[in-house]
């Protein structure tokens, strides 16, 4: 072990790449803020917090599958992992940074009262709508805060006593009863976030910060699809993360066997979207029913149309088509651009589930989207090599270890 | 179908069939085959074989319950017997598509089933010599080809120098025949002469 290559240094030009990134984020951020945010238009400025709703949620929610991705793998007694574990844990250290944005920004949109994003913050509108009464002990100011902390601040919490009790495994060699010990806390640990997690990802999240927008609509396919969507998408960023690592010479011990076990995740998990995007899709085309093809409308007939297609041939034609043989998924170039096309196609995804609401009429795409995206991208990008470099790139005393060291597949 | 003349090697550890494998395959020995009582990761590696094509046969299979079930239900519902089902246009795509995902995994299902079986020449009646009836138990069977060049003592002093605990030589049939067991041959006598 002597040969290998503990500690993560930052290469300047990821941070000046980064720090590039986030200045033209913020620029881009503080215009629209002026020129849109606080503009007297409700257009314009649900096209704002809309884009900014659609961006930090997309990014903590991606961020926290990293965290899920480690719970499930410790709960399935799974040792592949652990050569790049870190880039998960280092990943999932976004959840409080961006968590921390998607409070403000939602906070900010209820408290203010801005009920041409969330309908039924209108006191006097629900009042008369038997539906959205029937919702108020749901759909409430209230509820809406107390739920949204709780959500962002157990994510961050349970994901923090997981990275802990991770770090024990840097200390010193385990014994027989330490490892057993270790692994039986981390999967009470790993287990207490997944409850957690399928309260809130798998349910009331994704229900009460997106698909309230339409708040009269509702699928129960809408929570799995967000999950589908941004697990997928934080597979794909570890796969960057690990290939980056590999091309400056880090993750000695991860090779091709990991990667195309990253890749079979991202070729799974992308058809997993599309079942779900189909079955949410077919029910509702097939009963044709008014109220629930009101969220169909617009998207599928309406000036969304491209990007709702598109969005499925990125998202699902690609993968399968490219991900599906062995050679593909050993590949360091094509899993990157894989990898990029998914995140892309997801986030892309997220733009239309938001935006496809609060503006109806006219797609919004442009030059906030991109400039709200450079932002996070360049704040995962800084953060994530800060944590990386933080702690050792290897799990060194994990019982399991061994187990990534010979990983075949 | 041809009776060849086997050597038999038979080793009770994985740890000790690795090396063996490898040092009687530089030594320019054939292996006929390697029988497990279970799977055996990285083995086929070991023995040099080929990836298996099996999955690309599956591609085809699958690809072909796509063409059939949207060509089949396509003309059905366009040509042949065009309905009004709920108003529905008779081209119903997303109508379809759980039908021919179904036939698409059965026709990938059981031709994959049926291809594996025929590589692995498996059917009714289809039978092949039982090098040892352990090797269904406890033991890692390497059968070995001989030519007429081979020295077959010492090949099996060299099996067992290499960790073989048994060693045997046999004149079998080395492909498949049609036949019944119990007519044929009894795969459960003890015809193994154990060496020392």
């Amino acid at each position: 072990m002597a040969s290998i290559r503990e500690q993560f240094e930052i290469p300047g030009k990821m941070k000046t790449w980064s720090l590039a990134l986030i200045g033209v984020g913020l620029v881009a951020l503080i215009i629209g803020l002026v020129t849109k945010g606080f503009s007297a238009d409700e257009q314009e400025q649900a096209h704002f917090w809309g884009t900014l709703m659609y961006n930090t949620i997309f990014w903590t929610m991606v961020c926290n599958a990293a965290m899920f991705f480690i719970c499930i793998i410790t709960l399935a007694m799974g040792g592949w992992e652990q050569s790049f574990r870190r880039v998960s844990e280092a990943i999932s250290t976004m959840v409080p940074i961006f968590g921390s944005i998607t409070f403000v920004v939602l906070i900010y949109v209820v408290v203010s009262d801005k009920h041409f994003i969330y309908h039924w913050l209108d006191k006097d509108k629900v009042a008369l709508d038997p539906i959205l009464k029937g919702k108020a002990g749901f759909l409430n100011p209230t509820f809406f805060i107390i739920w949204t902390t709780l959500i962002l601040g157990l994510w961050t919490l349970l994901g923090w006593r997981m990275r802990q009790i991770g770090r024990e495994t840097d200390e010193a060699p385990m014994n027989h009863l330490a490892g057993q010990s270790f692994i039986w806390r981390s999967t009470v640990r790993a287990a207490m976030f997944i409850v957690w997690f399928a309260l809130t990802v798998g349910s009331t999240a994704p229900w009460l910060w997106m698909m309230s927008l339409d708040a009269h609509w509702y699928s129960t396919m809408y929570s799995w699809y967000t999950f589908a969507s941004t697990f997928v998408s934080g597979i794909s960023l570890i796969a960057l993360w690990v290939i980056y690592l590999k091309n400056k010479g880090y993750l000695e011990l991860t090779n091709q066997e990991h990667l195309q076990d990253l890749g079979k995740f991202m070729f799974a998990f992308s058809i997993f979207w599309t079942y779900l995007w189909f079955s949410q899709f077919m029910l509702i085309w097939y009963a044709n029913i008014p109220e629930e093809t009101v969220y169909f409308k617009h998207r599928v007939q309406g000036p969304y149309k491209g990007i709702f297609f598109f969005n499925l041939i990125i998202n699902f034609v690609c993968p399968i088509l490219i991900l599906m043989k062995r050679a593909p998924k050993r590949n360091y170039t094509l899993m990157t651009f894989m990898a990029v096309l998914i995140l892309f196609g997801h986030w892309m995804d997220f733009y239309q589930m938001v935006m496809g609401s609060l503006s109806k009429d006219h797609v919004t795409l442009g030059w906030l989207d991109f400039g709200i995206l450079s932002f996070f991208v360049g704040m995962m990008i800084f953060f994530v090599g800060r944590s990386l470099a933080s702690k050792p790139l290897i799990t060194k005393y994990h019982p399991f270890l061994k187990e990534s060291i010979i990983h075949q597949v | 179908m041809a009776k060849k003349k086997f050597v038999v090697g038979c080793f009770d550890d994985e740890a000790v069939l690795f090396p063996a494998v490898k040092k009687v395959r530089t030594a320019g020995y054939k292996i006929h085959d390697v029988y497990t009582p279970f799977a055996v990761h990285g083995l086929d590696h070991a023995l040099g074989e080929r990836e298996t094509s099996l999955h690309t046969a599956g591609f085809i299979y699958g690809i072909t319950g796509t063409a059939t079930a949207l060509s089949c239900i396509s003309w059905i519902f366009t040509k042949d017997w065009p309905l009004n089902i709920g108003g529905k246009p008779h081209f119903a795509l997303p109508a379809w598509i759980p039908i021919i995902f179904e036939l698409t995994v059965l026709f990938a299902a059981v031709g994959m089933v049926l291809t594996f079986c025929y590589l692995c020449q498996m059917a009714p009646f289809v039978k092949k010599h039982h090098f040892h009836a352990r090797a269904t138990d406890d033991l890692f069977v390497m059968v070995i080809e001989c030519t007429d060049k081979t020295n077959v003592e010492d090949l099996k002093s060299f099996l067992s120098n290499n960790g073989a605990i048994e060693t045997d030589v046999q004149v079998a049939e080395a492909g498949w025949w049609l036949g019944r067991y119990d007519k044929d041959e009894l795969p459960f006598e003890n015809k193994q002469i154990v060496a020392a």
